[in-house]
């Protein structure tokens, strides 16, 4: 689905439904340099069981103009007027990574909009090292391997792959790849400076879930703590073998967590 | 360690793919001879169906002994996924039909092996595909030979049967320019000594029953995509970026990003023409691979020293290997193969009885002990053929002079054994050929 939001082509991935306003709506938000196809599975699984689907891609991702956005709260302003523009009036919101700091935002910033949160692979503060934002700032394509090899458990490169023929590194670095240059330091940078967290989390009031990776190097669950506590009620499921990119890593036991947090909510 | 850091292709080539099996704790490679995979209940069925859930469902489709072979090979070459596949010729039909329609057109090399050869420039053209051949170090040649309706550039690594040296930068730079993607055939360089899409290519696949399988025991295919080209940017594909009504109106590129060749060739291709790899073959496939790095090297200095000896030798005309300095694209493989040229190569046998160099090849052939003379390379073995008594024996002087190939070449595919013993047998060979 195409619309305008602040003057520009945005994109959503919507699983090839068109939206049903009589329909309970989840919205998705991908990671660091990442786009839409990022939740493939996921996301399709809800949208062809009875939900809207928003799988947006942020500015300046996969089919969304740029340029990207410079902070998490603006991020979280855009996709609730994607939403606005998608002809929804309340969602359930989802984010990976840098999505579920802006998913906090959402349910901050539009409490009455948002029924429900899930927090995947999230961390706060998420604090990006100097080294990183380094090799992001200059294009470097040491960014993008920090970037894959990060994002990944330390098992995954000698390990199969859930989904047949698939080389988890090899389809990171190819989705980085097609980034336009600055994307990626745009994005990490604002999670870097991100400071509101644990105030917008305390302000949330609509159910919380996180799904965080035991191996997760990217977002220790460990980092997730007070996050997790500010969160009122919120609960959290822990999957073992995952690292940080749990839809691909473990997109089962993913999805298993989301279905049972969406289930009550939409 | 400064820094995150990848597995080296030796490690990878043992272990990537492969977690020890879950069930059984088994190390090896289990080989999963099923066709099919039960289901959790019908729910998990209809996800699996309808792509909500990873998993296998009917080994034409997938099976995980094959998944292994898939993600190694996509590790070794830095790709985004595989397909492995019923053989080598099945990864260039796989390719074509996945992205194009009657009336496309492909730009490739005429260096090409003759199966290749024959699908692109007889076959395919029954279906509506056209092919213009051209001279690969002709960059010219290439780009005038694009038209509106091309799709694809295709070209071998190494080509048949002279060897010529893909520019790959610059024809896949020509290649995307027009907004087209660059497919190459890999095989007779295999991951070891050249890395394609570090080069610029789109496409790779692997005739699977050569090097990497390396022992002549199993006949298989790869096919690889970098990932890397944007399908929906080109606007020519709308096999992958427009819905589908063949597969529930995907867009392919919409649902999937940087998959989207992969998911159309898997869900369409070998659903519908069914070329699957049978788990049995892709074990036997990765036996071989876990040992690629350790062969390749060998399989090099072995046909270095056999090249050196040949170019030396009175009853040797041309030897045809890049790594020569009167070979034509001997600076580029300095710049592109700077591991070697691989094992195979061709030379010709000079004059013969009665001058007859259709003859002195006969000779040749008839005389060797340790070479095996057959129709194929990449083996451990080493290998023997004179296509003019052989492959192209109805061809005259003239058709096989237009093919590079004269009455007296001999390829060469130079296998594990002693170089002195592969050696000692051609002198053998090269002295009946010469005998009146």
């Amino acid at each position: 689905m195409e619309a305008i939001v602040g003057g520009r082509k945005a994109f959503a991935y919507t699983a090839a439904h068109a939206i049903d306003p009589a329909k309970p709506t989840i919205v998705f938000i991908h990671g660091a340099g990442l786009d839409h196809s990022w939740w493939g599975l996921q996301s399709r699984y809800f949208g062809y069981h009875g939900r809207n689907v928003l799988a947006v891609d942020l500015p300046g991702h996969g089919r969304s103009e740029g340029p990207p956005l410079a902070s998490i709260e603006a991020m979280a302003d855009w996709v609730m007027a994607l939403k606005d523009a998608a002809g929804v009036a309340k969602a359930a919101v989802v984010g990976h990574s840098m999505g579920a700091l802006i998913a906090v935002e959402c349910a901050a910033r539009h409490a009455d909009k948002v029924t429900g949160v899930a927090l995947i692979g999230v961390a706060y503060p998420m604090k990006v090292s100097d080294a990183f934002l380094a090799a992001a700032k200059a294009n470097d394509q040491a960014a993008y391997d920090m970037e894959t090899i990060w994002s990944h458990a330390v098992q995954v490169p000698l390990a199969g792959n859930p989904s047949p023929g698939m080389w988890m590194y090899g389809d990171t670095l190819a989705r980085l790849a097609r980034l336009a240059p600055g994307v990626l330091h745009t994005d990490l940078s604002a999670c870097n400076v991100y400071t509101g967290g644990l105030e917008s989390a305390a302000k949330v009031k609509c159910p919380a879930q996180l799904v965080l990776g035991a191996r997760d190097v990217m977002t220790p669950p460990k980092a997730a703590q007070a996050l997790a506590a500010a969160l009122a009620g919120a609960r959290t499921t822990l999957i073992p073998p995952s690292g940080h990119s749990l839809m691909s890593e473990a997109p089962d036991a993913t999805l298993d967590a989301l279905i049972a947090w969406a289930k009550p909510l939409c | 360690m400064a820094g995150p850091k990848y597995p080296g292709f030796d490690t990878l080539a043992l272990h990537a793919g492969q977690s020890p099996d879950p069930a059984t704790g088994s190390r090896a490679v289990p080989i999963y001879q099923t066709t099919s995979f039960v289901f959790r209940d019908s729910e998990h069925a209809a996800s699996l169906f309808n792509m909500e859930r990873a998993g296998h469902v009917y080994s034409r489709i997938s099976n995980p002994t094959v998944a292994v072979l898939e993600e190694r090979m996509a590790a070794l070459e830095g790709g985004t996924g595989s397909i492995a596949i019923a053989s080598g010729q099945a990864a260039l039909h796989l390719a074509v039909a996945t992205i194009m329609d009657a009336g496309s057109h492909i730009v490739a090399s005429a260096s090409l092996y003759g199966g290749s050869h024959n699908l692109l420039g007889y076959t395919l053209k029954r279906f509506g595909i056209d092919t213009t051949f051209v001279v690969p170090r002709d960059l010219d040649a290439w780009r005038k030979a694009i038209r509106p309706n091309t799709r694809l550039l295709f070209g071998e690594t190494l080509g048949n049967p002279g060897l010529d040296v893909l520019d790959i930068p610059a024809v896949s730079a020509i290649a995307h320019e027009a907004g087209l993607p660059l497919l190459v055939d890999a095989t007779f360089t295999t991951p070891y000594l050249m890395k394609p899409f570090e080069l610029g290519a789109d496409l790779l696949y692997h005739s699977a029953t050569k090097f990497l399988g390396g022992h002549g025991i199993a006949i298989g295919g790869v096919i690889v995509d970098s990932g890397r080209f944007d399908w929906e940017k080109s606007g020519k594909f709308p096999q992958l970026t427009a819905p589908y009504s063949g597969f529930h109106n995907m867009d392919f590129e919409e649902e999937s990003g940087t998959r989207a060749f992969l998911l159309r060739a898997r869900r369409e291709g070998l659903r519908d023409f069914g070329a699957c790899m049978a788990p049995m073959t892709a074990f036997q496939i990765l036996q071989g691979i876990e040992t690629l790095h350790l062969r390749m090297p060998r399989h090099v200095e072995s046909t270095r020293k056999v090249v050196d000896f040949l170019g030396g030798h009175a009853a040797v005309g041309k030897v045809l290997y890049p790594e020569r300095t009167d070979h034509p694209d001997h600076a580029l493989a300095k710049k592109l193969l700077p591991r070697g040229c691989g094992a195979v190569f061709s030379f010709d046998i000079k004059g013969g009885p009665n001058g007859d160099p259709r003859q002195a090849g006969r000779r040749f052939i008839e005389s060797l002990r340790v070479f095996s003379h057959l129709a194929n390379v990449g083996d451990a073995k080493s290998l023997v053929i004179h296509p003019a008594t052989t492959t192209h024996y109805r061809m005259s002087d003239e058709d096989l002079a237009r093919a590079g190939i004269g009455p007296g070449t001999v390829r060469l595919s130079i296998g594990l054994e002693d170089a002195q013993d592969l050696m000692e047998d051609l002198d053998r060979g090269l002295r009946a050929a010469s005998r009146n």
